[in-house]
């Protein structure tokens, strides 16, 4: 191998490409950057509940094109979001729904020996990812076209609990550090390491690392709360910025609700 | 008159006393460094100092005001303190959780509720006297270790506290950036402030402190005049704040004699 910990180091490398890209598309000029958070937030979460909620697989393919269509007007390129969410969403849920399409009882539409696939299997395979899919992106839209601290105060705007927005405010902080903590760890390590390691030397090297990790993200987070108390921080979140709802804004909200009131129609 | 009094203060980490009996009164407008070798309780002494922590034992209070834990539960009364006394932490890593370098100095201002127009015009001004103007919509986890700590500074700054509490403020910094983080303490509140520094830099305590504490296992070894303790070599290596090690005296003679690493700063010395 180019090794294990020159690939674990590599994809943390990457992982924080990845924040830093997210971070610069949500500063972008996209079509759903522009759009108020707190519209964003209950026009997509909308969506999502529809999607969930839809009983017709063209229901939530349109909603899937409909989302595409916002993630390319929003400067989120596709090969990013196949990269990002689509891949690995199908990866994890195809992992759970793969059983279903051989384990549900109904009409078969493959013999493969002692077991068959059968459409029943199919339909409740792709309602599965369909829905796993069609939801990430929508969250993940979110997320990429909105500043996090941005989607904090809409949350909390919406009564998110404080707790809840204080937690998801320091794991958004922390995620960055505990990064840089690993990177650092394993390029120590490369640094004394040669040759290629044995799989045993892995696995401890891996475990242990965890563990260092998980102890250092709890002395961290920690001092990263302090931190903030230390200037005044009570658990409600303010920012600079006032949320202004424009004409467009109204518009993005009325355009939000009827696709999920005309999905909940035909996917009822 | 004293800003804090601390009476008997005890801390420990579960069974691992860091402070231990310590009583200090700290006069108003006073610069004060805390010395001792790492692990003799400094950062917890300013996190208790900052109401961060309280004490185990003991009682700390703040213009005659017992810090408790009873006393944060008031929001107002912790607005109030947090905004008098500021706390730069040394990693300045914990002190940086905000996406843009303007937002992470506008984070304190914001808590304690300041007008927008304000809130701008403070940051600004904060950050040109600081000269990080340039950096204002980088995110601050993205800068150098100089820069980092120069952030952390100004988003304590900008609230103007009455008491500025330093954890190690030169740690691990180029000389160039101790140089101006140093010039920066030293101009600073002309001299109406309180300032705390803790450190093990001998170097720089006759420069930020016109009094010195020293702390070994988490009591007060010392205190007074830092020319005088300074001077007490004794002292100082029972504080492990001096050590012996072999050096060079040009290319002639290799010995070794306890000794401290005074520095200069920038191109000149102050």
């Amino acid at each position: 191998m180019s090794g294990y910990i020159e690939r674990t180091i590599a994809s943390l490398v990457a992982a924080s490409e990845r924040a830093a890209i997210a971070e610069q598309v949500a500063f972008s000029e996209g079509a759903l950057q522009r759009v108020d958070p707190r519209v964003k937030v209950a026009g997509l979460f909308a969506l999502i509940v529809v999607v969930a909620a839809s009983r017709r697989l063209s229901v939530i393919a349109a909603l899937f094109v409909i989302a595409a269509i916002l993630a390319a007007a929003s400067h989120v390129r596709m090969r990013r979001l196949a990269g990002w969410v689509w891949l690995p969403v199908l990866f994890f849920t195809g992992a759970i729904a793969l059983p279903a399409i051989f384990l549900t009882p109904g009409h078969a539409v493959a013999s493969l020996g002692i077991t068959a696939i059968t459409e029943q299997g199919l339909r409740a395979a792709a309602f599965l990812i369909g829905r796993a899919e069609t939801a990430s992106t929508l969250s993940a839209l979110l997320v990429l076209t909105t500043p996090w601290p941005w989607v904090l105060k809409a949350l909390r705007i919406f009564r998110c609990p404080m707790i809840v927005v204080a937690i998801l405010g320091m794991t958004y902080r922390y995620i960055f550090v505990i990064l840089q903590t690993a990177l650092e760890m394993f390029e120590a390590r490369q640094s004394r390491t040669v040759g290629v390691l044995p799989p045993s030397e892995r696995r401890r090297l891996a475990s242990s690392a965890a563990g260092v990790l998980l102890s250092k993200s709890v002395q961290m987070s920690g001092e990263v709360h302090q931190a903030m108390r230390s200037r005044g921080f009570r658990g409600e979140i303010h920012l600079l910025q006032d949320f202004r709802a424009r004409a467009t804004d109204w518009c993005w909200l009325a355009g939000f609700g009827l696709v999920a009131a005309a999905s909940l129609w035909y996917g009822r | 008159m004293n800003i804090f009094q601390l009476r008997d203060v005890s801390f420990k980490y579960e069974t691992v006393a860091a402070i231990d009996g310590v009583s200090l009164d700290i006069e108003a407008g006073k610069r004060i460094a805390l010395l001792g070798a790492n692990g003799s309780g400094k950062s917890t002494l300013l996190r208790l100092l900052d109401a961060l922590s309280f004490p185990g034992a003991g009682s700390i209070s703040f213009q005659g005001q017992p810090l408790s834990e009873v006393r944060f539960a008031d929001h107002q009364f912790a607005f109030d303190f947090h905004r008098r006394v500021g706390l730069v932490f040394q990693n300045p890593d914990v002190q940086l959780f905000n996406p843009t370098v303007f937002d992470e100095v506008a984070f304190g201002p914001l808590q304690l509720r300041w007008s927008k127009s304000e809130i701008v015009a403070r940051v600004n001004a904060v950050l040109e006297s600081m000269e990080i103007a340039h950096l204002k919509d980088r995110p601050p986890h993205r800068l150098s270790g100089g820069e980092k700590k120069r952030v952390a500074l100004a988003s304590v700054l900008v609230l103007d506290p009455e008491v500025l509490l330093l954890d190690e403020p030169t740690a691990a910094l180029d000389p160039r950036s101790q140089s101006q983080i140093i010039d920066l303490l030293i101009g600073w509140g002309d001299g109406g402030k309180t300032v705390i520094t803790a450190t093990h830099d001998l170097g720089l305590v006759e420069d930020i402190a016109d009094h010195c504490v020293i702390l070994q296992a988490g009591k007060v070894a010392a205190e007074g005049n830092p020319a005088e303790l300074l001077a007490d070599q004794a002292l100082l290596q029972r504080a492990n704040l001096v050590h012996a090690h072999r050096h060079r005296h040009g290319s002639v003679v290799t010995h070794s004699h306890p000794h401290t690493h005074p520095h200069k700063h920038g191109s000149e010395t102050i």
